[in-house]
């Protein structure tokens, strides 16, 4: 990893330098006639963690999606790392390979072993030598706690199992930023805690994280920024403290009440 | 304390099972006669195979192997019973026939040369244990295999083989170039866009077997002359043929059935309307009217005087039908495919091809395989259609047996014969393809 700040301090001064990692300004986009990102204005600075929440369909998922060009924008801007995204494939290549992404449903491969899931695209696209791609994928491996599945199928695997190689795969290929699409959402809930701590974990290595998720627990401990969506805008972003506390908007006080008052 | 209902204070010693449920008798009263209906079923299914079976074997013993002709085997049939056997003296005197069609006696080592390179070529892809490197066989074989089965200069051949190794070497050179970084400006074209290196390694070896291959053989051919006796398409017969057209057909037409499949797929509209129109083209027409155009609609429009060998001719109809039913096929495949594996390969920086290869491939076509080998199957067998345009493959054969006044009235024994011929190769793929599926099962 390119950033390893521990210490808080450290990480306080990264956070000074405004050295940004994502500039999106005036983002539109639409599905069909359908607006689903509203004039999107957001900074995300190096090694900033942020928790994008809302109800379901108000387009979080498409704005990361957003982010590595697996959707289109229409219109507006999106820099990611100093490269815009446009219609340029070598801007989208280079983009993708700095982004990881983790999903919902973890989309491992399942016709390859876990190793090989690892070690696929940084043979292929970075051009490592199997040797080494080998022993990358087995570091990031041990450092999400699974080492001992590397010759397993993803079938084989538990769902919290399969995520967190899901993680590993991104890692392999060093990014400098990971997205996560609600990545426990499809989990069963005793297998959450492992997900999380594994992402908390590489919160703590300095990681640029934009985490769309429903996990508010995560949100406080973790998250820099909290940004609240609804109807594809941005409704309220806060710090996590305040945003749980003192919510300002009607809409983020009631989607609060849903989701915390039980 | 609450009063216990029961306890069991001994545990019962296992027992075996009682006679009338295990061995031969349990095993047909579980399987033939559990119920009324079912034993009556199986009463009357024995019955039947029975009458078949007691009609049929006396038919196929007879002792006719030796016979030289259709009234000889009768003579025979009728000394030992009051006649009706069948008549295998014909199998005896043209099965040479049946296999290498009009080749004579002293040729056919070369098909049989032919098919034992065959079979090396495809032993690494049956077989996982051989090393990978064999596969390369598989660039060569076409090119032996022509030499050997048409025969003449081998330097036509060798310069054919040549172009393809030119394409390989631009890819290779263009790629590397590419890689090494040659500035943007000597070669700003290449490195804009990854479709120019393909193009022009697709150009080369084309524009090398047009215009330069030709001369280049003759070249070769005066000054050192390696050649066997040349052997005209009209030798082609009997199951030589059918395993000709089938081979080459099913060789081909997986890769392009391939491309078409993802062509259909594609956001371009241009060629996914071309591939629509392709496939929806051949699928609608039958396949004897495409050998009807390969055997005489083709000659009009081709400028007079070329010679355009006919077995070429319709190994390229029967390609392009395998192709569009094979493409059809593979997009099942394709969409029994979740579409997280593409954002998955997305997301990690993989491009179309790489993906496609890597990822979308290895598992679309392993859904498809039961489809793909019926397929396969299915055009071996069509192969027997070229009979109709007058090439001499075993049905075709058959008709010509017939004409010699020996044999004229022999049916059965022949197509039984060509069966039996068909069966093995078809019942051979079937198998294979059901071991396939399995192995891969066994994977995930």
């Amino acid at each position: 990893m390119v950033i390893s700040a521990n210490g808080k301090k450290a990480r306080a001064e990264m956070l000074a330098l405004n050295d940004y990692a994502i500039e999106i300004s005036d983002m539109n986009k639409w599905f069909g006639t359908f607006h689903v990102l509203r004039d999107i204005n957001l900074n995300v600075k190096s090694g900033e963690r942020i928790v994008v929440a809302g109800p379901s369909g108000s387009g979080k998922s498409t704005l990361i999606r957003c982010v590595n060009r697996l959707e289109e924008h229409q219109s507006g801007q999106i820099v990611v790392d100093g490269t815009e995204l446009t219609s340029d494939l070598k801007n989208i290549d280079k983009v993708r390979s700095e982004v990881g992404m983790v999903f919902q449903h973890f989309n491992l491969f399942p016709h390859l072993t876990i190793l090989e899931n690892c070690t696929l695209a940084p043979i292929w696209v970075r051009k490592t030598p199997q040797k080494e791609a080998n022993e990358i994928a087995m570091s990031f491996l041990e450092k999400v706690k699974i080492p001992e599945q590397a010759a397993k199928y993803p079938g084989q695997l538990s769902g919290g199992q399969q995520q967190r190689v899901a993680i590993a795969r991104s890692l392999c290929m060093m990014p400098r930023i990971m997205l996560f699409d609600e990545p426990t959402s499809a989990l069963d809930p005793e297998m959450i805690k492992e997900v999380l701590d594994t992402m908390i974990e590489l919160a703590d290595d300095g990681m640029t994280m934009i985490v769309v998720s429903h996990e508010m627990g995560f949100a406080r401990q973790v998250a820099d920024r909290v940004i609240f969506m609804d109807d594809g805008q941005i409704v309220e972003e806060n710090e996590p403290e305040e945003f749980f506390n003192n919510p300002q908007s009607e809409r983020t006080k009631l989607f609060l009440s849903q989701i915390l008052g039980h | 304390m609450k009063n216990v209902l029961y306890v069991r204070k001994e545990m019962l010693a296992e027992q075996s099972p009682p006679l009338s449920s295990i061995g031969v008798i349990g095993w047909a009263k579980k399987n033939l006669f559990n119920g009324w209906l079912n034993s009556i079923l199986t009463l009357i299914s024995l019955f039947l195979i029975y009458s078949i079976l007691s009609n049929l074997i006396p038919w196929l013993l007879s002792p006719t192997w030796q016979a030289s002709s259709l009234n000889e085997c009768r003579e025979i049939n009728n000394a030992i019973k009051g006649g009706g056997g069948a008549c295998w003296g014909v199998i005896t005197e043209r099965w040479p026939q049946f296999i290498f069609g009009f080749y004579t006696r002293d040729q056919i080592w070369r098909p049989v040369l032919v098919f034992v390179f065959l079979l090396i070529t495809i032993a690494p892809i049956l077989i996982d244990r051989l090393p990978r490197k064999l596969l390369l066989l598989l660039v060569i074989f076409p090119f032996v295999a022509v030499w050997l089965l048409w025969g003449g200069s081998i330097w036509p051949q060798f310069c054919s083989f040549l172009g393809l190794l030119l394409g390989y070497c631009t890819w290779r050179s263009l790629k590397t170039g590419v890689n090494r970084g040659i500035k943007a400006s000597q070669l700003s074209l290449l490195s804009r866009h990854p479709f120019i290196p393909v193009l022009i390694t697709i150009v080369v070896p084309i524009l090398w077997w047009l215009f330069l291959a030709p001369l280049v053989s003759e070249f070769l051919r005066d000054i050192f002359p390696l050649a066997i006796q040349e052997l005209p398409s009209r030798n082609f017969g009997g199951l030589l043929l059918s395993l000709t057209i089938g081979v080459t057909a099913i060789f081909f037409s997986l890769p392009i059935g391939i491309l078409l499949a993802l062509g259909r797929q594609s956001n371009l509209l241009i060629v996914k309307v071309l591939c629509v129109w392709f496939i929806e083209f051949i699928r609608g027409v039958p396949l004897i009217t495409l050998l009807f155009v390969a055997s005489t609609l083709l000659n009009i429009f081709m400028p007079p005087g070329t010679n355009f060998d006919i077995i070429l001719r319709v190994i390229i109809m029967v390609t392009l039908f395998s192709a569009a039913y094979l493409a059809e096929v593979v997009r099942g495949g394709l969409a029994g495919l979740d579409s997280g594996q593409y954002e998955g390969a997305n997301a990690l920086g993989f491009s179309y091809w790489k993906a496609q290869r890597l990822i979308i491939m290895p598992q679309a076509l392993k859904i498809s395989i039961p489809g793909i080998v019926s397929t396969f199957i299915g055009i071996f067998k069509d192969t027997t259609l070229v009979s109709v345009i007058g090439l001499m493959d075993p049905i075709g054969l058959t008709g010509a047996i017939r004409a010699d006044m020996a044999w004229n009235g022999v049916y059965w024994e022949i197509n039984l014969f060509i069966a039996l011929l068909f069966f093995v190769f078809c019942f051979s793929m079937s198998r294979y393809s059901m071991y396939l599926e399995q192995k891969l099962q066994k994977k995930n």
